[in-house]
């Protein structure tokens, strides 16, 4: 079962065409990871499947891409597309409020004001981003409080309070030190039960450890998508072949 | 041996090094030169007022200047009326100014589109430039006449039109500051909050006003100092009785309108009291500065 499909799609930069006839299936509960050089494509790829690229004016886009079997772009209303696929950032972003306000801004955002509800919500989804032991004695403290790595799982419990189907990851890990790194690598492997994920990463090594799929793109083209082990052992494309064994990217 | 000469060698070119950096020396003199023009300015602006103004408070004793009624220099020094019109004006030209000057950065930082927010832009820097003298004239054609037939008064020169003159000149100062403190905020705020499904208009309300909120704090101090000093409008479209004013629809005079309208003419303890306006003038900005910078550090995190 596809989560979302992506099929034809092009998009463009004013005149940059940025994204090349890409098309590409994403399964349910799995971890899709897109890898490829700077400039590729792929983080402009998972921005378009929430629909973040709408920000950036003078963006066109043709082809489709389906969520559960809707077009995004024309079926679904944003805001509730973004309430079931949801994101966290290549730096850890909370907002500047308290931790527990944090993780009940989408809820809230919904309207949703029973304390007891929020209370369930907060400490449910800050227990599976790993941090509840970490941060509930001080809910009420600023979140900037916290460490990179905290904030990078705060984030992610922002995230999965709103029980999307999907989270998006643009390098989730690439401000964070090894260790942090480590702890979110962990957590991954626990939302993949629950959650469909897919990761933007510059590091091959993270695309080996956790992701089910690996997609290449190199200058906005779609390369190589397959089975993680067969796209690093046995790439069929020469280009994929010189980027993971690091002849050059 | 040979390591020990180096070294020797090299802590040699070290200390000729130094001596020659009179260039640095230079510089960091002419910066703490420039950084002491203004300390220099604020003591002995401060060091002036109190030196004239002090014979008026020994004279007519503190609490009689401060909180007296009457101004009938040279016998009586009251100038409470006149502390209550500046407090009043200020207040009002805040409540009103500050809620559409907010307003409008949010529009201009978020909301408008390029080709209104390149015609709104130019207008509200214009409106800065535009000198106090000439906002006057604006009160005196425009809003005094409106505020007389509004109200069916006989004179419209009041503190509600002191009020209105002033809510207008302190936009741009608002205005300006907060919609640079809105935009300089990361996109990483407004990205993460719509992500989440959140509207535009709640992640701007919730994530951006409150992070950008040191920023508007400081418009918002700098339009009180702009209100509270003013006075070439103030006296064009106030009245300027020194009595004190029974509700906004009467005339009053301000702290900043005593001064300008008599110092001219003042002499012996009358120039001291105008002197001693000035003191509780300044009082009054440092004051309200000092707690718009508490209330901005101790809630900020």
């Amino acid at each position: 079962m596809n989560k979302l499909e992506v099929s034809n799609l092009n998009l463009f930069y004013g005149e940059t065409h940025a994204l090349r006839d890409i098309s590409l299936e994403i399964p349910a509960r799995q971890v899709t990871a897109l890898i490829g050089p700077s400039g590729c494509g792929k983080s402009t790829l998972l921005r378009t499947l929430n629909r973040m690229n709408d920000l950036i004016s003078g963006v066109k886009i043709s082809g489709d891409v389906t969520f559960e079997g809707e077009n995004i772009y024309s079926d679904v209303d944003v805001k509730q597309l973004r309430m079931r696929v949801g994101m966290v950032f290549q730096k850890p972003n909370p907002f500047p409020m308290s931790i527990y306000e944090n993780v009940a801004f989408g809820l809230k955002a919904q309207g949703i004001k029973n304390k007891k509800h929020l209370d369930s919500v907060v400490e449910e989804s800050l227990r599976g981003a790993a941090l509840w032991d970490e941060v509930k004695e001080r809910l009420d403290t600023p979140a900037f409080g916290l460490s990179g790595g905290q904030q990078q799982r705060l984030c992610i419990a922002r995230a999965i309070a709103m029980q999307p189907e999907v989270i998006l990851m643009d390098e989730p890990t690439s401000a964070l030190d090894p260790i942090a790194t480590h702890k979110i690598e962990e957590l991954m492997d626990e939302l993949r039960k629950k959650f469909t994920i897919v990761i933007v990463t510059h590091s091959m090594n993270q695309a080996k450890r956790i992701s089910d799929k690996t997609a290449f793109f190199w200058m906005g083209e779609l390369v190589e998508y397959g089975e993680t082990s067969q796209v690093f052992n046995q790439p069929k494309d020469k280009r994929t072949q010189g980027y993971v064994s690091g002849e050059f990217g | 041996m040979d390591t020990v000469n180096k070294i020797r060698t090299s802590e040699l070119q070290l200390a000729q090094k130094q001596t020659y950096d009179w260039v640095g020396k230079g510089f960091h003199l002419l910066f703490l030169c420039s950084a002491m023009v203004g300390v220099v300015s604020v003591a002995t602006i401060g060091g002036f007022l109190f030196y004239e103004g002090l014979p008026a408070f020994q004279e007519a004793g503190v609490s009689e200047l401060i909180l007296g009624s009457e101004w009938l220099p040279p016998a009586l020094f009251g100038i409470f009326p006149m502390i209550v019109a500046s407090l009043i004006s200020t207040a009002g030209a805040v409540i009103i100014g500050v809620p559409v000057a907010i307003l409008t950065a949010i529009f201009l930082a978020e909301l408008a589109p390029k080709w209104l927010a390149d015609i709104v832009r130019p207008a509200v820097e214009l409106l800065a430039g535009i000198p106090s003298v000439v906002y006057g004239f604006f009160g005196l054609v425009i809003i005094v006449p409106a505020i007389e037939t509004l109200f069916n008064i006989p004179a419209g020169n009041t503190i509600l039109a002191g009020i209105i003159v002033l809510a207008i000149m302190i936009l741009p100062t608002v205005i300006t500051i907060s919609e640079t403190s809105l935009r300089a905020l990361p996109s990483v705020y407004k990205e993460g909050a719509l992500a989440l499904g959140a509207s535009h208009i709640y992640s701007i309300f919730k994530v951006l006003v409150p992070a950008a909120r040191s920023g508007i704090l400081t418009g918002v101090a700098l339009g009180v100092a702009r209100a509270i000093g003013e006075t070439m409008a103030i006296i064009m479209v106030m009245g300027n009785a020194p009595a004190m004013p029974g509700s906004i629809l009467e005339p009053a005079r301000t702290l900043t309108a005593n001064i300008a309208m008599e110092m001219s003419y003042a002499t012996g303890i009358h120039a001291s009291a105008l002197y001693s306006t000035g003191i509780v003038l300044l009082v009054f900005i440092v004051l309200l500065n000092t707690t718009l910078l508490y209330v901005n550090r101790k809630r900020s995190c």
